[in-house]
C-alpha cells in the first residue's frame, strides 16, 4: 500500500525524506505493522510535530530511522528514507553510527533511563564530542560546559560533575537537550520530550527547545500526543493513526480546518475543548489490532463519518489544497468538509 | 446549611529523613503537607493541584489514613480518625476510597476482577453468593464493563479499562468520599475522556463526594466544582473551578494557567506566557515565609519572612498572598 | 486478546468467559523452554525408579552377599556390588528415595518458615523487622557444621535431625529473599489500595502479599533442592548424616571415592545420577525464573 506524501519539493532538495517506511515486528502472536507506509519530508530548520496516541507508530517511525528498531524481532523496510544523499534504511551500520548523535540527534521522554546513571553529567556531555570528533579532553570539557549553560542550568560549573539522580526531571530534559546539541545535529527528534514534565517546566522547556531551534536552525520532529503543544511549536504537524499518516498541514491550517475526522476527533477530545459539566467527547472504539490486515482506512471503524467504499478502497495520501494533505476518502472526494 | 462532609484543620505530614540506626536521625525532613485546612461539602466535587513535590499526593494519602498526619486533624462525616482505635478505623474506611494513579499497579495481578470486587464488597458486609454474584454484575456494568469478563485478569484489560475496575471496587464499600489520585495521567488522551465522563457521572447520579487530583488543568476545570491549588505543602488558592483557571489570584496560579498549552496555534504563538525561572523546589527544608517568593516575580523582602493566610478576594476565592491588590491591580 | 470496553453496559446474558492467570501463562513459556522440560523429565523419571524400581529387583538395598565382595556389573548385579555384597542398583534406587526426600523435606520446612518469617518482617516494618532480621543475621554467622556436629553429638545421630538440620540453616536465606520481595511489593499500590479498602492485615498477607512473592520464592525452591542434597552428602561423606546399611546418593559417593581405584563403578553410577539431578533442577529452576518473569507477561 503506497502513500504518497503531500510534498514535493521541486526546487529545494529537503534534509530528510522518507518514502513508503514500513516497519514490522514479527512475534509470536502475529505481525504487528507498527508503521504501515509512511512517507514525509523535512526541510532544513523546519519544525514537523507528529501526533498520534500510542500505538499510532510515532515513534517507532523516529527509531526506524535511526536504526534503534532490533531486527528481529522488527523488520524495517521501506522505498528509502535519504538524508542529503545517505540512505538511512539501507547504508552500513558504521555510517548509521557516524549519523547517529551527529547529524541526527534523539531526546527522550524520560530522562532517567535515557541518561547513564554510574557517568558524571560532564562525561556524558564529553562522550558524543570525543567519538564525534577528533578533539582532546580539555576542549571537550570547555564545550561540555559551555553547552550546560547555553541550556538555562544554574550554577552549571559546580553541577556539572553531579550524577543524573541530583538533577530534577527538568534538569535532566536540559541536560539531554544540551548533549543532543553537542554534536551541532542537522535534525534533532524529541519523542515526547515533556510529556513526564510539570506544566510549568514543560513550558520552559519548550521554550528553550524553540530557541534552539531558531538560533541553530536545526530542523526538528516533535513527537507528541498532544495536539496543544504541538501548535506552539511547529510549522507543520502530521497526524498518523494506527501506523498510517492520515494527515499532514501546516499547523494553522489544521487547526483552523482539519481535514480528516480522526484530526478533529483528537481535537475535540480535549477538555479545554468543551463546555464546563457537560459530558466529554470520546471517540468511540478501540485502537485497532496492529497484527491484523486493516483493509481500507484504518479509523473507519470508529469513524462518524464512514461509508461503504471506506472499509475497501485503498488509504492514500492526496493534496487536498492549501497545503493539506489527508488521507480520507471522502474529504480528497470534496463530500465532506469538517468544522 | 449542611455539616461539611471532610474537615482539615492545619494537617501537616512531615516525612523525617533517616540516617540509619547508628549515626542518629538526620535534621531534614520532607515537609510534604504543611499546614493544610479545607473544607468538602458534600456532594462537591474539589480539583487539587500542583505540580511534583507540592504534596497533593501526600494529601490525599493523609485524608486517606494510609500516612498518619504528624499534626492537624482530618475530620470526615464529623468524626475526628485519630480519635478511633484501630479496629473502628478499619470499619470506618467503607466511607472513603481512593482511584490510583497507574491502572497498572493498583490491582493486584493475581486475582480475577471478580475476586478483587467481591473481596471489597465483603470487606465490611455479610452477603450470601447469590446476591454476590448479582452485587459484582451490576457494579461492572455501572463502570461500563460486561459481567461476562469477571474471570479475567487485570493484565488481560487495557489501562482505561483497568481504572474503570479500581473505580467498581471503591465504590464496591459505598464509600461517601472518592480521592482520585491522578486518575488519567497514565492514559491515552481519548480514553482519558471516558474515565472522566465515568466518574463526573458517578458523582452527579450518586451524590459522590470527590476530590480529583490532577496536574492537568483542563480536565481538573472540566470535573471540579472548586479548585485548590498546592504549592510546597500548602494551598495557595481556593475558589471556584472556571474563576481560579480564567482569572487566578495567586502569582503561581497564574504562570500555572499561563503554562497550560492552547490549541488553538495563533493564541498559543501570540500570548504572553509567564515563565517561571527553576524548578519547583523539593519539600525538604521549603522555604521561610511565603513558599513561593524565591521565584515570584512580584516578591518583596517581607514575603521571606512572613507566612501569608487564605483571605477572601472575592466572594468564595481565596488566595495566600501578601500583596494581592497590588498582584491584581488590573 | 482484549476485552472490549463500550460506553453503554452490555448484557450480563452471556456465558462468563474465562481468564488467563499469569500462572498459566508462565506454564505455557515454561512448556516451550526445552531444556527445563528435559530437566523436568529427567527429574520425574529418576524419582518414579527411586520410589518403585526396588519393588522389581531381586536384591535389596542391605542383603550381604560376601562371597561376591566387590563385584563389577554383572548381569545379576546391573551395577555391581559392594564390598559387602550389596547391590548397587538397590542401593542406589533406595539411596534415591533418601536424597529426594531429604531434598524436598529439608526445602519445604526451609520453604515454609521462610517465607512466613520473611513475609511478616517485610510487611510489618520497624521494629519488628528489624528485630527478625537481626535475628537472621545472627543464625548466618552460625557455621553450619559446627552447628550439625553440635547438634548430632547431643541429640544422636538421627535421621529426622538431619531434615530438622539442614531446613534451619536454609530458611534464612528464604526469608531475606522474600522480605526483600515483600518490601518491593509493599510500593505497589494494590496494597494500598488494600488497606485502603479496610482489610484485615492476615488477609491482606495471605491474598496479596503471599501469591505476589510467590513466583521468585519457587525459583529459589528449585535451586534450594539441590543445595539441600548437597548438604547432605556433604555430611554424608563426613560421616555426619546416614549411616550404613541405608544410602544415600551422598553416602555411596563417600564410599565410591574410598574405592575409586578398585571399583570404579562404586563411584561412577552414584555420581552420574546424582549430577544429572542437580542439573536437572537447576535446568529447572532456570526455566521457572524466566518463565516467571513478570516483565514478559505484562503488556
Amino acid at each position: 500500500m503506497r502513500s504518497t506524501s503531500g510534498h514535493r519539493r521541486t526546487e529545494r532538495v529537503a534534509l530528510l525524506e522518507v518514502d513508503d517506511l514500513r516497519t514490522a515486528f514479527h512475534t509470536r502472536n502475529g505481525v504487528v505493522r507498527a508503521v504501515d507506509g509512511v512517507s514525509f519530508c523535512i526541510d532544513r530548520g523546519e519544525t514537523l510535530g507528529i501526533v498520534g496516541e500510542s500505538g499510532s507508530g510515532k515513534s517507532v517511525t523516529c527509531l526506524s530511522l535511526l536504526g534503534l528498531v532490533p531486527q528481529p524481532p522488527g523488520r524495517i523496510e521501506g522505498a528509502g528514507a535519504v538524508l542529503e544523499g545517505i540512505d538511512l534504511l539501507r547504508c552500513p551500520q558504521e555510517v548509521l553510527r557516524g549519523i547517529r548523535g551527529r547529524r541526527i540527534a534523539m531526546i527522550f521522554q524520560d530522562p532517567m533511563t535515557s541518561l547513564n546513571p554510574y557517568m558524571t553529567i560532564e562525561e556524558q556531555l564529553m562522550e558524543p564530542l570525543l567519538i564525534h570528533e577528533k578533539i582532546g579532553r580539555a576542549a571537550a570539557a570547555r564545550m561540555a560546559l559551555q553547552a550546560l549553560q547555553e541550556v538555562g542550568v544554574p550554577e552549571a560549573e559546580q553541577r556539572i560533575r553531579s550524577y543524573p539522580h541530583q538533577f530534577s526531571g527538568g534538569m535532566r530534559q536540559r541536560v539531554m537537550i544540551a548533549m543532543a546539541l553537542i554534536g551541532k545535529p542537522d535534525l534533532l527528534i524529541a519523542d515526547e520530550p515533556t510529556t513526564a514534565l510539570d506544566v510549568t517546566v514543560q513550558a520552559q522547556i519548550l521554550d528553550l527547545i524553540a530557541q534552539q531551534q531558531r538560533q541553530r536552525g536545526v530542523a526538528v520532529i516533535f513527537i507528541s500526543h498532544d495536539l496543544s503543544v504541538v501548535a506552539g511549536f511547529c510549522d507543520r504537524v502530521m497526524v498518523m493513526y494506527a501506523g498510517r499518516v492520515v494527515e499532514t498541514a501546516d499547523t494553522r491550517a489544521i487547526f483552523r480546518e482539519p481535514k480528516h475526522p480522526y484530526t478533529r476527533a483528537l481535537q475535540r477530545s480535549r477538555p479545554a475543548m468543551q463546555a464546563k459539566g457537560g459530558e466529554l467527547y470520546v471517540i468511540p472504539g478501540l485502537p485497532p489490532d496492529l497484527s491484523r490486515p486493516l483493509p481500507g482506512c484504518a479509523f473507519a471503524p470508529r469513524c462518524e463519518f464512514a461509508v461503504a467504499d471506506c472499509g475497501r478502497t485503498e488509504m492514500r495520501l492526496q493534496d487536498v489544497g492549501a497545503g493539506q494533505a489527508s488521507a480520507c476518502l471522502r474529504v480528497q472526494r470534496g463530500e465532506l468538509t469538517l468544522q | 446549611m449542611q455539616e461539611p462532609l471532610l474537615e482539615l484543620k492545619g494537617v501537616k505530614t512531615h516525612f523525617p529523613l533517616e540516617r540509619g540506626m547508628l549515626f542518629g536521625r538526620g535534621a531534614a525532613t520532607v515537609k510534604a503537607v504543611d499546614g493544610v485546612s479545607l473544607s468538602i461539602a458534600q456532594g462537591e466535587v474539589l480539583g487539587l493541584v500542583g505540580e511534583s513535590g507540592c504534596g497533593k499526593s501526600t494529601l490525599a494519602r493523609t485524608i486517606l489514613r494510609l500516612v498518619p498526619p504528624t499534626e492537624g486533624t482530618v475530620i470526615l462525616a464529623g468524626r475526628n480518625l485519630a480519635e478511633l482505635a484501630p479496629e473502628e478505623l478499619r470499619a470506618a474506611r467503607a466511607d472513603f476510597q481512593m482511584v490510583f494513579q497507574d491502572p497498572y499497579a493498583s490491582l493486584n495481578p493475581r486475582m480475577t476482577v471478580y475476586d478483587t470486587i467481591a473481596e471489597a464488597i465483603q470487606a465490611h458486609r455479610a452477603v450470601s453468593r447469590a446476591e454476590l454474584a448479582a452485587e459484582v454484575s451490576a457494579l461492572l456494568n455501572r463502570v461500563g464493563l460486561a459481567a461476562r469478563f469477571s474471570r479475567k485478569y487485570p493484565h488481560e484489560f487495557s489501562g482505561g479499562q483497568r481504572q474503570r475496575i479500581a473505580v467498581a471496587r471503591a465504590l464496591a464499600v459505598r464509600p461517601r468520599l472518592i480521592v482520585a489520585d491522578e486518575p488519567v495521567s497514565a492514559l491515552d488522551v481519548s480514553i482519558q475522556a471516558q474515565v472522566i465522563n465515568l466518574l463526573a457521572g458517578l458523582a452527579r447520579e450518586m451524590g459522590l463526594t470527590m476530590i480529583f487530583i490532577s496536574h492537568d488543568l483542563a480536565v481538573v476545570k472540566h470535573i471540579s466544582d472548586r479548585i485548590a491549588v498546592m504549592y510546597l505543602g500548602k494551598i495557595v488558592e481556593l475558589g471556584p473551578a472556571a474563576e481560579v483557571l480564567e482569572h487566578p489570584l495567586h502569582p503561581y496560579t497564574k504562570a500555572l494557567a499561563s503554562a497550560m498549552p492552547l490549541p488553538d496555534p495563533e493564541r498559543e504563538r501570540t500570548r504572553r506566557r509567564i515563565l517561571l525561572a527553576g524548578d519547583p523546589p523539593s519539600p525538604v527544608n521549603p522555604p521561610a515565609g511565603c513558599p513561593f517568593h524565591p521565584r515570584c516575580a512580584y516578591a518583596i523582602p517581607e514575603c521571606s519572612r512572613e507566612q501569608p493566610r487564605l483571605e477572601s478576594f472575592r466572594p468564595g476565592h481565596e488566595a495566600a498572598c501578601l500583596r494581592l491588590e497590588q498582584v491584581n491591580a488590573d | 486478546m482484549s476485552a472490549t470496553a463500550t460506553a453503554s453496559p452490555a448484557l450480563a446474558a452471556d456465558a462468563v468467559e474465562p481468564g488467563r492467570s499469569l500462572w498459566q501463562d508462565a506454564w505455557a513459556r515454561l512448556r516451550r523452554n526445552r531444556m527445563a522440560v528435559i530437566g523436568g523429565v529427567v527429574l520425574i523419571v529418576l524419582t518414579a525408579l527411586s520410589l518403585f524400581g526396588p519393588l522389581f529387583l531381586a536384591y535389596s538395598y542391605e542383603e550381604q552377599n560376601l562371597a561376591l565382595g566387590a563385584a563389577p556389573p554383572s548381569a545379576a548385579h546391573l551395577l555391581g556390588t559392594d564390598k559387602l555384597g550389596r547391590d548397587q542398583l538397590a542401593r542406589l534406587f533406595f539411596g534415591g528415595r533418601v536424597s529426594l526426600l531429604v531434598g524436598l523435606a529439608a526445602t519445604s520446612v526451609s520453604l515454609t518458615i521462610g517465607v512466613l518469617w520473611g513475609s511478616i518482617a517485610g510487611y510489618a516494618g520497624g521494629r519488628l523487622d528489624a528485630v527478625m532480621m537481626r535475628v537472621v543475621d545472627i543464625l548466618y554467622a552460625l557455621p553450619f557444621t559446627i552447628f550439625v556436629i553440635l547438634l548430632m553429638t547431643v541429640f544422636g545421630r538421627n535421621f529426622i535431625l538431619l531434615f530438622v538440620a539442614i531446613g534451619a540453616v536454609e530458611w534464612l536465606t528464604m526469608a531475606r529473599i522474600v522480605r526483600g520481595q515483600v518490601l518491593a511489593l509493599k510500593r505497589q499500590e494494590f496494597i494500598e489500595a488494600a488497606v485502603a479498602l479496610g482489610l484485615r492485615k492476615s488477609r491482606i498477607v495471605l491474598r496479596h502479599v503471599v501469591p505476589n512473592v510467590l513466583g521468585p520464592v519457587m525459583v529459589y525452591t528449585t535451586l534450594t533442592i539441590p543445595a539441600v542434597m548437597l548438604l547432605e552428602a556433604f555430611l554424608s561423606f563426613l560421616g555426619l548424616g546416614v549411616q550404613p546399611p541405608m544410602s544415600s546418593w551422598g553416602l555411596l559417593i563417600k564410599e565410591g571415592a574410598e574405592q575409586m581405584e578398585e571399583a570404579p563403578w562404586l563411584l561412577i553410577y552414584p555420581a552420574a545420577v546424582f549430577a544429572a539431578t542437580l542439573f536437572s533442577l537447576n535446568f529447572l529452576g532456570d526455566g521457572l525464573r524466566d518463565a516467571l518473569d513478570v516483565r514478559a507477561s505484562k503488556d
